[in-house]
């Protein structure tokens, strides 16, 4: 599965609503990524697989707007673009939630998830914030996609992972986002709030937001996602749609298959060494 | 249970505890661990919580001690009230700057320097008072703009960065009085000014007919000549009350205050969203500078000279005035009403223990136990805040 796989056309012939052409990212010496196309349809889970030092990240950075490509483009609804800021990326509809969320949690959920875009009562400088209103928006928006939202003056840090995921998740939701990118969003989550997370994805998916979901949890992301690209050292493996590829077949590439056989030999090693020995009393 | 399954498990199959007995968490609804907050509980959270309680504190201790009737007699409440707006008006910026997550040392030498500024501008280039005050909050601005921008820009800690500026500013105030001069002080400053009434917006006094209707009455002590010894309410209190109020009012209630705390709670989470975190930054630096030089202002006019040794130490003073007022060091939470606690107790505390007779070399060591427990105090209240025992 070394040579790269043909390429399977996802259900939708639309327009991708993002794609990269041939994107690759240098730092000095350092190839992070190389020559990357991706192309990502509307109402499509699209999960980034890959082992640690695979890219995942500097991919994201790319997609998000935080670091410009050494080659190749970025196009989105098929007019090539340039991110300066993660900014730019945003007025285009490409909404990031990254690992460690951007939310502040000494702040209030309302005041986060208006944080740049706060409803004012005028457009005079210094007009107040229509609290009242962010609140009620806030939690409609999150009463949306499914989340009961107590009290949205309570401080974000008071709230569980999951909690806040689904708020940064609304928050992208709600302003337009037609490209959401998530990045790692269960990896820190309890099996219940992955389940919650993984609902979100499928909520924002049915609304025909395009959804790249990365995550090196093949057990979250197989359920989703409808199309996989997998990366390895910098590099795409090939793009599968969800039909053409197993999950062991993801595990086994994902892990560069050879040495997970290794391990797995390693272990059963181990395994038959201490299983001489009874186990110690529960 | 396996929730991440492939398929996920229809909400009509789930039973709220399973054969366990546990209670399943998609079942329960809301969620049962979760205690109710009490009024009290709510009030105590809030960051200008520790601050209003170590005034009242304050204000028991001074009371029970001797000297206690001339402390909070008219004239000696307004002696701490003048020193408690001289520290506010400075410490309500320091504040904003220390809650956007940034440190201003010059705001001492800042005070001096623009105080050197009107001096030197209205006695020596005969610029009316107005225009010497338009020079100095013009160098103000300039050097808050010029603190902000090196911050931003070389992204270096702003403690170090202003602390090059606080001594610039020093030397500069020195160098160029004793220059000019030949002395280090500007003495005479009012007299012969073409707009003597420009000093009054700043060294007046508010409401003087009440006070003096009040003397005819007797009720508040007066001088032979009938004149009341406190003539009214100082303009330095004015100048410490409706700034505070308008600080108080952008950083609750508008989306600049909004990206103040988002600015010093997270920069990159803030940057991320499209706050503009180095505008906010520069224009607080600017904030902090224009706030010195208004009490320069107010200290030139009520003294009529500058002295290059004015506001020393007024940073820390600042800084201080902030942290008992429940600003977070490390940025991203407080309040302006704090910090007008925390510049009440500390006027309070200069003043009382120069009434109870106490020896004023015991002030330092007060302040040092106050600043101590300020941040304990601070330390519990923001972990409350977050509703746990242990933060990050």
């Amino acid at each position: 599965m070394t040579e790269r796989a043909q390429m399977s056309e996802p259900a939708q012939m639309t327009e991708p609503a993002m794609e990269l052409r041939g994107v690759s990212v240098n730092f000095g010496s350092v190839r992070a990524l190389q020559d990357i196309d991706i192309k990502v349809y509307p109402g499509e889970v699209h999960c980034l697989l890959g082992d640690n030092g695979a890219g995942k990240s500097t991919l994201i950075k790319v997609l998000s707007g935080v670091y410009r490509p050494s080659k190749g483009e970025i196009l989105v609804d098929g007019k090539t673009v340039t991110f300066r800021s993660p900014r730019d990326a945003q007025e285009l509809g490409v909404a990031t939630v990254f690992q460690d969320l951007g939310m502040i949690s000494l702040m209030s959920i309302t005041r986060n998830f208006f944080l740049g875009r706060e409803p004012t009562k005028s457009s005079l400088p210094f007009s107040r914030i229509d609290k009242e209103r962010a609140n009620t928006i806030a939690r409609q928006a999150m009463a949306d996609i499914g989340i009961d939202v107590r009290d949205p003056t309570q401080a974000v840090g008071t709230l569980s992972g999951g909690e806040r995921q689904s708020v940064a998740i609304a928050r992208a939701v709600h302003f337009g986002a037609r490209v959401l990118i998530l990045d790692e969003p269960t990896s820190a989550l309890g099996v219940h709030q992955a389940a919650m997370v993984l609902k979100f994805i499928i909520e924002a998916r049915m609304r025909g937001l395009a959804v790249i979901f990365i995550s090196h949890n093949i057990h979250h992301a197989y359920p989703v996602g409808d199309t996989f690209t997998l990366l390895n050292r910098g590099r795409n493996r090939g793009t599968y749609a969800k039909s053409d590829i197993s999950r062991d077949e993801v595990i086994s590439i994902m892990s560069g298959g050879e040495d997970l056989k290794a391990v797995e030999a390693e272990i059963a090693g181990l395994l038959a060494q201490i299983g001489s020995r009874p186990p110690a009393a529960p | 249970m396996a929730v991440v399954e492939d398929k996920a498990i229809p909400p009509g199959e789930l039973k709220a505890t399973d054969r366990f007995g546990m209670t399943s968490k998609r079942a329960a609804g809301a969620d049962e661990r979760l205690a109710s907050t009490g009024k009290l509980t709510q009030w105590l959270r809030r960051p200008e919580a520790g601050a209003a309680g170590g005034l009242l504190a304050t204000i028991i201790i001074f009371a029970l001690l001797p000297g206690a009737a001339n402390l909070y007699s008219l004239q000696g409440s307004m002696t701490f009230l003048t020193l408690s707006a001289e520290l506010g008006i400075v410490a309500t910026a320091a504040a904003l700057l220390i809650i956007a997550g940034e440190f201003d040392l010059s705001v001492g030498s800042m005070v001096g320097f623009a105080g050197v500024v009107i001096g030197l501008t209205v006695k020596y280039w005969g610029l009316p008072l107005w225009g010497g005050i338009a020079c100095a909050f013009a160098v103000a601005i300039l050097t808050g703009y010029l603190n902000g921008l090196i911050v931003v820009k070389t992204r270096l800690p702003s403690f170090i960065v202003t602390l090059a500026t606080l001594y610039i500013l020093r030397g500069l105030s020195i160098g160029i009085t004793r220059a000019v001069t030949g002395r280090t002080q500007i003495p005479y400053i009012l007299e012969g000014v073409p707009d003597p009434a420009t000093a009054g917006i700043f060294n007046g006094h508010l409401l003087t007919g009440l006070f003096h209707w009040m003397g005819a009455q007797g009720w508040i002590g007066t001088r032979s000549d009938g004149i009341p010894f406190v003539a009214g309410i100082p303009m330095s209190i004015v100048w410490w009350l409706g700034p505070t109020a308008l600080a108080g009012y952008v950083l609750t209630q508008t989306k600049y205050g909004n990206w103040i705390f988002a600015t010093g709670g997270d920069l990159i989470a803030a940057r991320n969203v499209g706050v503009p975190v180095d505008r906010v930054k520069i224009s607080l630096f600017v904030y902090t500078a224009c706030a010195a030089t208004l009490l320069a202002t107010i200290q030139v006019m009520e003294a009529g000279s500058a002295d290059t040794t004015r506001g020393l130490l007024k940073e820390f003073e600042a800084i201080i005035a902030a942290v008992i007022g429940g600003v977070l060091l490390t940025g991203g939470y407080g309040t302006v009403y704090g910090v007008l606690f925390g510049a009440l107790i500390f006027g309070l505390v200069q003043m009382g223990i120069f009434y109870t007779g106490i020896d004023t070399d015991w002030f330092k060591v007060f302040l040092g136990i106050v600043i101590l427990m300020a941040v304990l105090v601070n330390n519990y209240i923001r972990l409350k805040a977050l509703g746990r025992g242990g933060g990050k």
